[in-house]
């Protein structure tokens, strides 16, 4: 069997496996197990994908696999990984496996709760190895839909109000989606010849630029929504605030992330001539993101809409790269839904952690923790330092790879939009180093605090595992960078290869 | 000719047998209607002779037993789901009434399905009409039943009316009512295409599409729920099923026409549907305005006038008789056994009856188009069907659409998962033949969308527009 389809498989296995368990001591193990195993595969899926590469295999896809579905409309479950996909994958596996010991002491439902979380992580897996737009689509809404049940039952706050308005916003997202698809499938092929729903086919054949132009937009900003793209971002603070910790930890470090890789890959490499004429547009709305985003988050007062806001700015940094269209941008859009996946997923866990020891996520209600939970403490501080962007952290590799490729662009327009964005890391240090002060500095505000206790195993090892791996990406970014780059490259050069009908810039 | 054959049969037996019972056994007529039924909807399935018969007026091919052995299995279903209900005490004497005007209204739909000429059409659309509004009138003590069933008779006696008017001016204006020759003739004259609107008028009422659907919530509330399940599944389905026939056989030569119009209903049909659907809380009504909207999104399929058209078209009716009767399945369980029919009684019901309402999300899910079940394969092939004859708007706003709908479906989950109740309908268990309904139910909204032979099965029978 193909390694990839095991991705898919395994979700499944433990779902089958968590409806025959009898406690929630049970679940939990056999959730771990499951996940365990797919980290674990995941990181085989990495050393065989480089080995691959090095005995100098150089199709775009490898462990390629084409299977037949339905003959009459040509769809097939096609899968196949290149660097960008297999440095995804790794992001979800080593999220999903955090979220599984962040949420290690939900008792409501608990074995309904395993079984939407590792339901959903099914989708992004599917997600993220398909190569056929349909079954990437059928994965893609997949992957959102468990997110109701999730923030809806197990949820804080307003959270009826917030599931809802998160899947509405979100199915809306995929109806754009599936027209700019459907219009694909249909100008997938010259005529006479059959039509296909697989991606690198559809790459190889230029669709008329008329459909473009009115398909490009569908597609862009049906990703777009679920990458918290201005002025459709208005989902995301609420539906990170109400979810539950393991809920937040997916949802902004994995699924936000179908959104910048979806509009990287359907919409600007399948529709090129239409994203450089239409680019300014979006970057205009990105740019909004970035900085709006950043300063969004100065000014909430709820931890969890702080990192909401901030996952905003970032994510659209995301968008920002991608529509920058030069290789070196492109690298570092991808870093950057890993580290931002990573930090925000750490972030959300560490939230999660404090709440269930103070019961308040308002900062001004908490102060001193520092000295209370210092273990919780110096792994936040940590994890802001990487979202501002500090070397040696993963957060700095893929920021400072974003503004360069930016500002390799040599027209105005584009500089000073990259000086924009570039303005938010500033922003960002504003935010992060205030909740620090505030949270972790300065006296302790209620005596009820000092009786807390520091994170236990189970927290320690979920954000141990966030911590290592934004680590080693700040640490050693080369090999990550390599491997995205290799496949960055004739993608890149497929995208600016297009006869230059520049935009209105 | 064999489908009408044995059902007609069925029938007769059905009647005879009941003569022969005493009153305190009538209820023994259920397992031997079942198991009659049962066996009509395997024989259906073996290798059938096709041609034309009677000179035109009756035609079979693989297209049109296909499309019965769908209705069939749909009517195994509701039959299945019917018993508990008809177990009940106030319907121990007219148990066999249900099963006769059931069975005659399928053999009306058969017919019309079969039909090779107006007067067939016409004549299977009344079979299949009259005995529907004593079903529906069929618990008549309660005024509500009542109301449904003389509600349901008057407007389909107008909307019979208009089709019939229609028909005349076909026949006036053409000389023949038999489709081929019909359909050769036919042209854009005034007169045509008056006639071809109050055909169309009168196919809309059964299906009820909007404008023409006012009838629909009403009767679907008084009925009795799995009465209320056959008008909307098979009913429903069996009127697509002639509509889509005649409009690619018959009225081709004005396609360009009656897909502007298709466009322009599917669209209101969609939205109304939709909207009123968002505020009802009586399951059966809510049910009725969801049922509405699918009839929209099923005329894309129409619209997309290929062979992609009408293989999806069929294929969604299939899905959805499915899907719907998995959620009137849950509702008619519920009715029966509790008598509650509102959507605030289910709050908590997760709590009580788990697996109950782990089939009314698959269905609602189903319903509303979300992977991996069957119903987003065959929203996505209609939407595609659309999209292939450059509907992209139409898409669109339908798949808007869907999203609106999926507003409604969640609420119907919120309340089951979410919702907290101090008098949840407490845990009961259906009566095992109530079970392999629901079961059926749930497998085959999973199978049919993942196993593509079906589709393709479906593919080998389906035509496009003749030109």
């Amino acid at each position: 069997m193909n390694i990839l389809s095991l991705f898919v498989l395994i979700p499944v296995l433990t779902v089958f496996a968590i409806m025959f368990t009898k406690n929630m001591k049970q679940t939990r193990v056999v959730s771990a197990i499951g996940m365990g195993i797919q980290l674990i595969m995941a990181g085989l899926l990495i050393y065989l994908y480089l080995t691959e590469r090095q005995a100098g295999n150089m199709d775009a896809m490898i462990f390629y696999y084409d299977s037949l579905w339905f003959p009459t409309l040509n769809i097939h479950y096609t899968i196949g990984v290149d660097g960008i996909s297999v440095a995804m994958i790794g992001l979800t596996a080593i999220v999903v496996f955090a979220g599984i010991f962040a949420s290690w002491k939900v008792d409501y439902l608990y074995r309904e709760f395993f079984i939407s979380l590792i339901l959903l992580s099914s989708g992004v897996f599917g997600f993220f190895i398909s190569l056929d737009l349909f079954t990437m689509f059928l994965f893609y809404e997949v992957a959102v839909i468990p997110m109701y049940l999730l923030i809806g039952i197990w949820g804080t706050g307003p959270k009826e109000y917030s599931a809802m308005k998160l899947t509405l916003m979100l199915m809306a997202g995929s109806a754009l989606i599936l027209v700019g698809l459907l219009g694909i499938y249909f100008y997938s092929a010259a005529t006479g010849s059959p039509l296909t729903f697989n991606l690198m086919e559809i790459s190889k054949h230029t669709i008329p630029i008329a459909m473009q132009r009115f398909l490009f937009p569908f597609t862009f900003v049906g990703f777009g929504i679920l990458g918290a793209l201005f002025p459709f971002h208005t989902w995301s603070p609420d539906g990170h605030a109400s979810a539950p910790t393991a809920v937040s930890m997916l949802h902004a470090g994995v699924l936000m992330k179908l959104g910048g890789y979806g509009a990287f890959r359907v919409a600007i490499f399948l529709m090129p001539e239409a994203a450089h004429e239409q680019a300014w547009i979006f970057l205009i709305l990105t740019g909004i993101s970035v900085v709006y985003g950043a300063f969004g988050a100065i000014f909430q007062k709820d931890l969890k809409y702080i990192n909401a806001y901030s996952s905003v700015s970032h994510c659209g940094l995301v968008l920002f790269a991608i529509l920058m269209m030069n290789e070196t941008a492109m690298n570092g859009a991808v870093i950057q839904m890993i580290s931002h996946g990573l930090m925000t997923a750490l972030f959300f866990a560490l939230i999660g952690m404090i709440y269930g020891r103070t019961h308040t996520r308002m900062i001004n209600e908490m102060g001193g923790l520092m000295k209370v939970i210092p273990f919780l403490g110096v792994v936040y501080v940590i994890a802001g330092l990487a979202s501002l962007g500090l070397p040696g952290l993963s957060g700095f590799v893929a920021e400072m790879t974003i503004f360069v490729g930016s500002f390799q662009h040599t027209d105005s327009f584009h500089r000073i939009l990259t000086i924009a964005a570039a303005s938010s890391i500033v922003i960002t240090a504003v935010y992060i180093l205030r909740v620090v002060g505030i949270l972790l500095f300065g006296p302790i505000k209620n005596d009820h605090y000092l009786s807390l206790k520091d994170a236990v195993w189970y927290e320690r090892l979920s954000t141990l595992t966030l911590l290592l791996a934004i680590a080693a990406i700040g640490m050693a970014p080369l090999w990550l960078s390599n491997m995205i780059n290799f496949s960055l490259g004739p993608i890149v050069e497929k995208i600016n290869g297009v006869a230059t009908v520049a935009g209105l810039f | 000719m064999r489908h009408e054959l044995i059902l007609v049969a069925l029938v007769l037996i059905v009647l005879i047998i009941d003569l022969n019972l005493k009153k305190s056994q009538k209820h023994r007529i259920i397992p031997i209607a079942i198991s009659l039924f049962f066996i009509h909807t395997v024989v259906g399935f073996l290798p059938a002779q096709t041609g034309v018969l009677f000179g035109g007026m009756y035609h079979t091919d693989g297209l049109t037993i296909l499309m019965k052995n769908i209705l069939n299995i749909g009517v195994l279903i509701v039959l299945m789901q019917s018993v508990t209900w008809l177990k009940k005490e106030e319907n121990g004497e007219k148990i066999s009434e249900f099963y006769i005007l059931l069975l005659s209204t399928l053999v009306g739909m058969n017919f019309m399905i079969s039909s090779g000429d107006f007067l067939m059409l016409y004549l299977g659309l009344e079979l299949a009409t009259i005995p529907m509004a004593a079903l529906a009138a069929y618990t008549h003590h309660q005024t509500r039943s009542a109301e449904a069933g003389i509600k349901l008779i008057l407007s389909s006696a107008l909307s019979s009316g208009i089709l019939l008017f229609g028909l005349s001016l076909i026949y006036g204006s053409t000389g023949s009512i038999y489709f081929d020759t019909v359909g050769n003739l036919y042209s854009n004259t005034p007169m045509q295409v008056l006639a071809f609107i109050f055909f169309f008028s009168g196919m809309a009422f059964k299906i009820s599409l909007v404008p023409f659907h006012l009838w629909t919530a009403d009767v679907y509330e008084g009925s009795p729920v799995n009465v209320t399940s056959y008008f909307s599944v098979i009913s429903k389905g069996a009127s697509v099923f002639i509509l889509i026939m005649v409009m690619y056989t018959v009225f081709h030569s004005i396609a360009y026409l009656w897909k502007d119009i298709i466009y322009l209903i599917a669209v209101m049909t969609m939205f109304i549907g939709n909207l009123f659907a968002l505020r009802q809380k009586n399951m059966k009504r809510f049910l009725a305005f969801s049922s509405i909207a699918q009839a929209g999104f099923i005329l894309l399929g129409i619209l997309g006038g290929n062979k992609l058209g009408m293989t999806s078209t069929v294929y969604f009716v299939l899905v959805y008789i499915f899907s719907n009767l998995g959620a009137f399945g849950v509702v008619s369980a519920i009715a029966a056994k509790t008598g509650k029919e509102s959507m605030d009684d289910y709050d908590g019901l997760y709590s009580t009856n788990p697996k109950l309402t782990l089939l009314m999300m698959l269905s609602v899910f189903s319903l509303g188009g979300i992977p991996p079940v069957a119903g987003f394969f065959g929203k996505f092939f209609l939407f595609a069907s659309a999209a292939s004859g450059g509907y992209y708007w139409l898409v669109f706003i339908a798949v808007l659409n869907a999203t609106i709908s999926l507003y409604y479906y969640l609420l119907v989950v919120k309340a089951m998962f979410i919702n907290k109740s101090e008098t949840p309908i407490a845990f009961f268990k259906s009566d095992t033949i109530t079970r392999v309904a629901l079961v059926i139910c749930a497998t085959g909204i999973f199978v049919i969308g993942f196993w593509s032979p079906i589709y393709e099965f479906i593919d080998k029978f389906t035509f496009a527009i003749v030109n």
